[in-house]
């Protein structure tokens, strides 16, 4: 007998008052009970309409059926067959986009917490110690992975699976791209990417760090050193600025800049880790998405005022609307409509305000978005010391550099089909590096389809 | 892991390390960098390449005690070895074309123009090369130096070696007696390399300054090294790190270097103890 009530079953969480102090993982994951519950409101639909809303196609009903009675093992199974990194997607996919928003008990209440039993899952299984993947027959075929993010980590995963020899090339010294470097602690705990990278390498993916595609090595001498295939996960690349006055005064940051030192680099432990950060009392975090809404909660918790100021209003802003809600719990202060026309520093160079100026929406952009427009007279001074810009990043110059007969469009990124073809014969992209920025889950579902694409290429 | 070859120490604050990176030895060209992590806590650093053995596999780096983390790096001995070491990064060195070339040193930044003056020598250019130390017992690689241009000047704050001044008023008396260069490649401090370019700019001659700004990743994701050079911003460690010096701004530069002054102060004053084993 399907559970009936009309809300999904609240995710336990940490107190913000508590979290806000803390870098520990916000929410705390559905007990064996909760999710058992949850599970008993999914309807089991023939059609599955929330398979359709999800990029790697994952047979969500069969895996809500197996924890209907508990079976988190057997759950985690079915979902591992079309996802290779659940504990990761349970956490930051937005599901109330994907999905759910498909769930036919959205229609008349909340849809069934897919995300959430997809992490409860994932989690057991994994603590359980019986997440482990058997290594696959070797069929002796090659590729090569540049990037080991989302994108990467799935292709070289799908890739594995099928038998071939895959090896990730990361720039950075530690695996797991924007995943690692990008995502704070409190929303996916570094340890949990490390094990889902466990898993893979068990499967015979071999990882080499520090080496940067472009300059270490090129797109053709991998192929040339007889790789079959070489796909391209390389991420999104230079930070966007807004181009107004004073953003080389120090206290200004990139999100890139300001996530690496934290998350990658561990600085919010600084000096036990050597990386340092300098966050002052207050800071404005510029733009309105999720890196924004990172930015913001890991300047409050390193002990920070903390204000977002957004060009438009808050139906506007890009992230998930779970983040907003986190972010606002914490007490982050949202300055909507209000645009920054300059930073002014002190005699040392060091950041001491913002001057803001308030906006009103105007006629809808060609994206169907209101355009702000300044309101005049209304400029006025924010003090701040700290000022992170979160308005987006333009494409890695290096990979295309280096390989002029790969096409790009004309912002840089690389040109792929849906299937991450590239116009370059045995060469295939998929993630940032093709979109621009856009999610963890798009990024996976492009490795997995480029995959596929490869299978299909080298049968 | 990337072993420790050799070690030399080349004064009491620099020192010359031969790193074992097969993947950076065999890519590297004159003016590109590394990315270098002691252990599991440490930083990212970036440091100029100043040699290659790519037979060896082998990336030279010579650097100097500033901080934390290069007075750690220099505790280590030959077969110890660094967690991480990437590259080569940056664009190389452009060159061609130049025939007649004063290459500019100061302290530290002696140890990434004697590749460069090496280069060119090597490419028949006609090479001054002008180093500052602040006095004569700091004076490194004299015989490297010597052996990598046609005319070695060397310059001492204290004129303890015979010869007194700053580099640039040696290049103002090399320029003043005739000298004529396609172009100055100055490498060190930010104040000298401005002191360089602010000379040479109402002379017209094509000068060439190295950055070595705040980075993190060196590939171009950060954005940590942003410079403002004719007014727009680029980044050292894709753009660069070499710039004309006569578009950058030099004052900003200097400005962003102090971020982290503090911090920098507190993390060698914690670690002090720790590396040296006695309490400060």
């Amino acid at each position: 007998m399907a559970n009936m009530s009309m809300t999904k079953h609240p995710m336990p969480e940490q107190d913000p008052q508590v979290r806000s102090g803390n870098f520990q993982e916000v929410a705390l994951g559905y007990t064996r009970e909760i999710a058992m519950e949850e599970a008993a409101r999914c309807l089991h639909c023939k059609n599955a309409p929330c398979v359709s809303g999800c990029p790697v196609n994952v047979p969500i009903p069969d895996f809500i059926e197996a924890l209907k009675t508990g079976d988190a093992e057997k759950a985690y199974g079915i979902i591992r067959s079309q996802n290779a990194l659940p504990a990761i997607c349970g956490r930051v996919c937005p599901q109330e986009t994907q999905c759910e928003s498909k769930c036919v008990r959205g229609i008349k209440g909340e849809p069934v917490g897919i995300g959430r039993l997809e992490r409860y899952a994932a989690d057991t299984a994994m603590a359980s110690g019986s997440a482990g993947q058997a290594k696959p027959a070797d069929t002796g075929r090659k590729a090569a992975v540049i990037g080991s993010g989302p994108a990467g980590l799935t292709c070289a995963g799908e890739l594995a699976k099928a038998g071939w020899r895959v090896t990730i090339y990361e720039a950075l010294h530690t695996a797991g791209g924007v995943l690692v470097y990008g995502i704070p602690e409190f929303r996916l705990p570094k340890a949990l990417v490390r094990r889902e990278i466990d898993t893979l390498r068990a499967m015979g993916v071999e990882i080499i760090t520090n080496a940067v595609a472009g300059k270490a090595f090129t797109v053709d001498e991998l192929l040339a050193e007889g790789y079959e295939a070489v796909f391209i996960g390389s991420g999104a690349g230079l930070p966007n600025f807004q181009k107004i006055p004073g953003e080389s005064l120090c206290g200004v940051y990139s999100a890139n800049e300001f996530l690496t030192r934290l998350n990658l680099m561990k600085a919010y432990t600084f000096p036990e880790h050597d990386t340092p950060i300098k966050i002052g009392s207050r800071v404005a975090v510029i733009g309105g998405g999720n890196v924004a809404m990172d930015a913001a909660r890991c300047a409050k918790r390193l002990g920070a005022e903390v204000s977002i100021v957004y060009r438009r209003s808050e139906a506007e802003m890009p992230a998930r609307k779970e983040e907003v809600h986190h972010a606002r719990e914490e007490g982050i202060e949202f300055r909507m409509l209000t645009a920054p026309t300059a930073i002014l520093g002190d005699e040392n160079g060091f950041v001491k305000s913002m001057s803001c100026i308030r906006m009103e929406l105007g006629e809808p952009d060609e994206r169907g978005r209101r355009r702000p427009v300044p309101v005049a007279g209304s400029e006025y001074e924010l003090p701040v010391e700290t000022v992170i810009v979160a308005i987006g990043n333009s494409p890695n110059p290096l990979i295309k550099k280096t390989t002029p007969d790969l096409p790009t469009e004309k912002w840089g990124g690389i040109q792929a089909d849906e299937n991450g073809r590239t116009g370059k014969k045995n060469v295939y992209a998929g993630g940032d590096a093709v979109t621009g920025a856009a999610t963890v889950i798009l990024a996976m579902g492009a490795g997995k389809k480029a995959a596929a694409a490869i299978l299909a290429d080298h049968p | 892991m990337y072993p420790i070859i050799q070690k030399r120490v080349l004064n009491e604050t620099v020192t010359l390390m031969k790193i074992s990176a097969p993947m950076v030895a065999r890519k590297a060209k004159p003016g590109q960098f590394i990315i270098f992590r002691i252990d599991e806590e440490g930083e990212r650093v970036p440091l100029t390449i100043a040699g290659t053995d790519p037979e060896e596999g082998s990336v030279t780096i010579i650097f100097q005690k500033v901080g934390y983390t290069t007075e750690k790096l220099d505790t280590l001995e030959e077969g110890d070895a660094l967690l991480d070491f990437v590259g080569p990064l940056g664009e190389p060195s452009h060159t061609e074309g130049i025939r007649r070339a004063a290459v500019i040193g100061g302290g530290l930044g002696v140890a990434i123009a004697y590749p460069q003056a090496k280069a060119l020598h090597d490419a028949g250019a006609e090479v001054d090369l002008i180093v500052g130390f602040r006095n004569e017992h700091l004076i490194i690689l004299e015989e490297e130096l010597r052996a990598a241009c046609t005319n070695l000047i060397i310059m001492t704050d204290d004129g303890s070696n015979g010869h007194k001044g700053f580099v640039t008023q040696a290049l103002q008396a090399q320029i003043e007696a005739g000298r004529e260069y396609d172009a100055v490649i100055a490498i060190g401090p930010l104040p000298m390399m401005k002191a360089v370019s602010e000379m040479t700019r109402p002379l017209g001659i094509k000068t060439i300054v190295s950055m070595n700004p705040i980075m993190i990743d060196g590939t171009g994701m950060c954005g940590g090294c942003r410079l403002t050079v004719g007014g727009e911003t680029k980044f050292a460690c894709v753009d660069g790190p070499d710039f004309d010096g006569h578009l950058v701004d030099f004052d900003e530069a200097m400005a962003r270097g102090r971020m982290f002054r503090p911090e920098e102060a507190e993390a060698r004053k914690k670690h002090l103890c720790r590396l040296t084993g006695e309490a400060r």
